[in-house]
């Protein structure tokens, strides 16, 4: 039983991976071709188009002020764009990007899947060694991807997402791969379910937040001279705005996982904090990131600066995953490699 | 408001440029050090330094968490450790420079706090300021005309009422504008909570920088190994190894007892993958808490025992084989578990014996136990265990004679035997070899020295006990930190206005908001204020 479900798993996995690269593929395709010349005179109607509505709705306004004499009606006059939602320089996606996205749906579906099975296969949740927990914090990187799509139209970041997550798969599977075993007792403990949960949560968001900055970093580098691919982005300065709203929700997770650490430490190895490497990686990037919202909050930080932070933050989430992970010696010697 | 934050947070007016700085006597050099010692500049270089300055203390091990390592280390390049030992790197979080980053933040951070917090109870009890003379450069900026004249005080008393429900602190105006109609307006504000929270937040993180620096000093921690059957008594001496803090005194001990009555551990037999890998470990214990009575429990690994203030938890168990030794004269000079340490996985354990009460000669044993042994046509002749369940307990034993140096009362490693001044009658530089004992076999001692004897096997615990009276409060500090930042950042903090404007036809009502802060729904929560309260006025919104 255990068995078919793995290979199950296995295969949902890597069928997940290659619709990652597909889909990566055809983001890349849609990046290309808002760079295309032909594309230009489209999106230049499209905005257009939504400068016209805008001017309509204008228009509509002042000629009420003209009728208000005609009875009790008023009419609001909106000044400012509607709201949050609408993203300076945005533009409709082409069917190329909402290709791209229903590529990741599916493989995202398939990914998850994958990862529940591999949690059945073992009884218990999903992410108690590296291959796991590299399983499930890709998939949470790409829910929070597909989440934030509500919000706001981020597919200009599909490529990245796709990308790293298609590759990360890859190299978890062939590297990271262990087979289904018991955990051992340190791990036995309700704090497994949710610190390390959390933290894949707090990745998610940091993760996209470093894909906001590094676009806001080449958008800020091209002021002058804005190619026609970045000009169907949106500008530097919502781009940071954006990437600061989500890396403060990573924020938040990861200061929940380091206290939850803390708390489970305390239980499992008789002390709340000791300066396992581990831990010191966590307490690392939990202050670069405090860094990061100071440096939002100074003058002078704002702009490029915080962007190279939060770059930087995401960077060391990397490299604790990975390499501290693998050649740094400590307590967390739970990678089963 | 620019007053509560340090002059370079971006909501402060920005410095005017071009001023002469006045000549600053030493009280001005000491405003000016501490203004920079206070500033976000200063808060952000330091964040960023504490967390580069964190680097070097993973890459090298720690004296306080990995002292073996630090040992191995210093074996393995001397010359390199030497300049390590001396910056302070094996001790990198209890270091001068390390400790002097966190120790300026916190000091920045107080300077930080208490300004603000004063501003901040000043602005409690101050109401919300003049509603601006134009609205339509603010966000959100909309406008309704209503053709009536009458009644804008009504109008205006509904929004205030509107706002005040929405949470709003709000303030009347009459006002007469330049053109000398009369602009009647409500300013409201919301959202003290969000700087209520930041401030929270970083007090809160003091309060846990300062519980954790005085917890060490209260508090406690000691190790002891405990054989099944055996008890450990809470006083000094029953420690094998004991950490006291610095304002550590000995009244805090309550002399409790736990008897390990028994250790059972489980290993997997079904998954070849994981075939002998530990799944459970479970110690029974019966303590004696005095003036509370017997009691049982259990200890596991996530499930430490919490007894009068302390918390014992399991840390580690392995096997103490229960070894006989009868002398040259046939008397019984030794009869008890012995505590092997485990080596891997597998329980390869290694121990030591000493036998000072043997005639004619002390002796000394040291050897390895092996819970399963590998059999010979597998594993060949070098003996290794390959199972940690006791499935062919098998121990192997070099034999010394000579004097233990115990009489001379010098504190001595009870895992270790210095072989120094001994002389080998068993084992591979003696004349005879090595003993190998399976369970209950007896084997003589070359010369008459007498007997040894493989009587039975036991397991061991190895406990730890904590006890940090600031723990508690280290984890409320944690948790206002955190509810601190959630407030901090999540809470909006604007200021809404809603005016009445006389028109020659009639009123115009006009909305408008201000950010104060991260506030990404402002607009729209102008546009549902003026929604409802146009609602409220029977005005029709068009769109
Ligand atoms: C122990 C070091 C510090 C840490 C970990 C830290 C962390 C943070 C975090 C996470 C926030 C955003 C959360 C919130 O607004 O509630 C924040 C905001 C803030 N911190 Fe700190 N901080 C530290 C020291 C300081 C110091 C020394 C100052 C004073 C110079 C300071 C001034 C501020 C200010 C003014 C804000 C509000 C920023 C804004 O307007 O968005 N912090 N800090």
């Amino acid at each position: 039983m255990t068995e078919t479900l793995v290979t199950f798993s296995l295969v949902a996995i890597w069928s997940a991976m290659a619709m990652y690269a597909l889909a990566f593929i055809v983001f890349t395709f849609d990046l290309a071709r808002r760079s295309a010349p032909a594309e230009a005179p489209a999106s230049a109607a499209l905005a257009a188009a939504g400068r016209g509505s805008a001017a309509s709705r204008r228009a509509e306004a002042s000629a009420s002020e003209s009728s208000r004499s005609s009875g009790s009606t008023a009419v609001l006059d909106r000044e400012a764009g509607d709201g949050a939602t609408v993203v300076p320089g945005a533009r409709r996606s082409s069917k190329w990007a909402r290709l791209a996205m229903a590529l990741t749906v599916l493989a995202w579906l398939l990914h998850t899947g994958g990862t529940v099975l591999r949690g059945l296969a073992a009884d218990r949740v999903p992410w108690a060694n590296m291959f796991e927990f590299s399983l499930t914090a890709t998939a949470i990187i790409v829910g929070v991807f597909l989440l934030v799509q509500f919000w706001q139209d981020l597919k200009f970041l599909g490529a990245y997402v796709t990308g790293f997550v298609a590759l990360f798969l890859g190299i978890a599977t062939v590297n990271f791969y262990v087979d289904v075993v018991p955990l051992p007792p340190a791990l036995q403990s309700a704090w497994l379910v949710i610190h390390v949960f959390v933290a894949s949560l707090g990745t998610g968001f940091f993760a996209l937040g470093a894909g906001l900055s590094i676009v806001q970093l080449f958008q800020s580098s091209e002021r002058t001279n804005r190619s026609r691919l970045l000009s169907t982005m949106p500008d530097a300065t919502t781009l940071e705005n954006m990437a600061y709203r989500l890396v403060v929700i990573g924020f938040v997770f990861w200061t929940f996982t380091l206290i939850a650490g803390a708390i489970w430490a305390e239980a499992a190895w008789g002390r709340y904090w000791g300066w396992d490497t581990k831990e010191v990686w966590t307490f690392i990037i939990w202050t670069i990131f405090a860094g990061y919202i100071h440096a939002r909050a100074t003058r002078g930080w704002r702009g490029s600066r915080s962007a190279w932070l939060a770059i930087i933050g995401f960077s060391a989430v990397l490299f604790n995953f990975t390499i501290v992970n693998l050649f740094f010696k400590g307590l967390h010697s739970y990678s089963g490699m | 408001m620019a007053s509560s934050r340090p002059s370079d947070h971006i909501d402060s007016p920005a410095p005017e440029a071009g001023i002469n700085q006045p000549r600053l006597g030493f009280m001005g050099y000491l405003r000016f050090f501490w203004r920079q010692l206070t500033s976000m500049r200063t808060a952000l270089f330091l964040l960023l330094l504490l967390a580069f300055a964190a680097i070097p203390g993973s890459l090298v091990p720690q004296r306080s968490s990995d002292p073996n390592g630090v040992v191995q280390y210093i074996r393995d390049n001397p010359d390199a450790a030497e300049v390590l030992d001396f910056l302070q790197v094996f001790d990198t979080y209890s270091s001068v420079w390390f400790s002097s980053i966190y120790l300026l933040l916190f000091v920045s951070l107080i300077g930080c706090i208490i300004p603000r917090t004063k501003h901040h109870l000043q602005s409690l009890r101050t109401p919300p300021p003049k509603t601006p003379a134009r609205l339509a450069r603010l966000a959100g900026f909309t406008s309704v005309n209503s053709d009536t004249a009458d009644a804008p005080d009504a109008a205006i008393t509904s929004a205030q009422k509107l706002l005040s429900k929405q949470g709003y602190r709000t303030r009347l105006f009459d006002e007469t504008a330049r053109d000398g109609s009369r602009e009647l307006s409500v300013s409201a504000e919301r959202g003290y909570l969000r700087e209520t929270g930041n401030l929270v937040f970083h007090s809160a993180l003091v309060g846990v920088l300062v519980t954790v620096g005085i917890g060490g000093g209260f508090g406690y921690n000691g190790n002891k190994v405990i054989v099944e059957g055996q008890a450990f008594t809470n006083v000094l001496s029953g420690y094998d190894t004991f950490n006291p803090g610095r304002f550590f005194s000995d009244d805090v001990l309550v002399p409790y007892t736990i008897a390990v009555d028994k250790f059972s551990a489980e290993y997997e037999e079904e998954n070849l993958d994981a075939y002998g890998q530990p799944i459970d470990y479970t110690v029974d214990v019966t303590t004696d808490v005095p003036g509370e009575g017997e009691a049982s429990g259990i200890i596991k690994v996530n499930e430490p025992l919490r007894i009068a203030g302390s918390n014992a938890y399991l840390l580690g168990n392995g096997y103490a084989p229960w070894i006989t030794v009868r002398d040259g004269d046939g008397n019984v000079a030794f009869s008890q578990p012995v505590p092997f340490l485990p080596q891997d996985a597998n329980l390869t354990s290694v121990g030591v014996i000493k036998v000072p009460d043997a005639l004619p000669e002390q002796l000394g044993l040291q050897g390895f136990f092996y819970p399963t042994q590998c059999s010979t046509d597998v594993c060949g002749s070098a003996l290794s265990s390959v199972h940690p369940d006791l499935r062919d307990p098998t121990l192997t034993l070099e034999v010394y004679t000579g004097d233990l140096g115990l009489d001379e009362g010098a504190a001595t490693n009870a895992y270790a035997l210095n072989t120094d001044d001994l002389t080998q009658v068993s084992g591979r530089n003696a004349d005879s070899p090595g003993l190998l004992l399976k369970l209950g076999d007896t084997v003589e001692l070359p010369n008459g020295l007498g007997s040894v004897e493989f009587t039975e096997v036991k397991r061991f615990v190895s406990l730890d006990i904590h006890h940090d009276p600031t723990q508690i409060w280290v984890l409320i500090f944690s948790i206002l930190v955190l509810a601190g930042l959630l407030t901090g950042l999540f809470i909006p903090r604007r200021r809404v206005w809603v005016k009445a404007v006389a028109t020659p036809t009639g009123t115009r009502f006009e909305y408008a908001g201000l950010a104060r802060g991260e506030d990404p729904g402002l607009e729209s929560a102008v546009e549902d204020i003026a929604r409802k309260h146009s609602q409220q006025l029977g005005l029709k919104l068009s769109e």
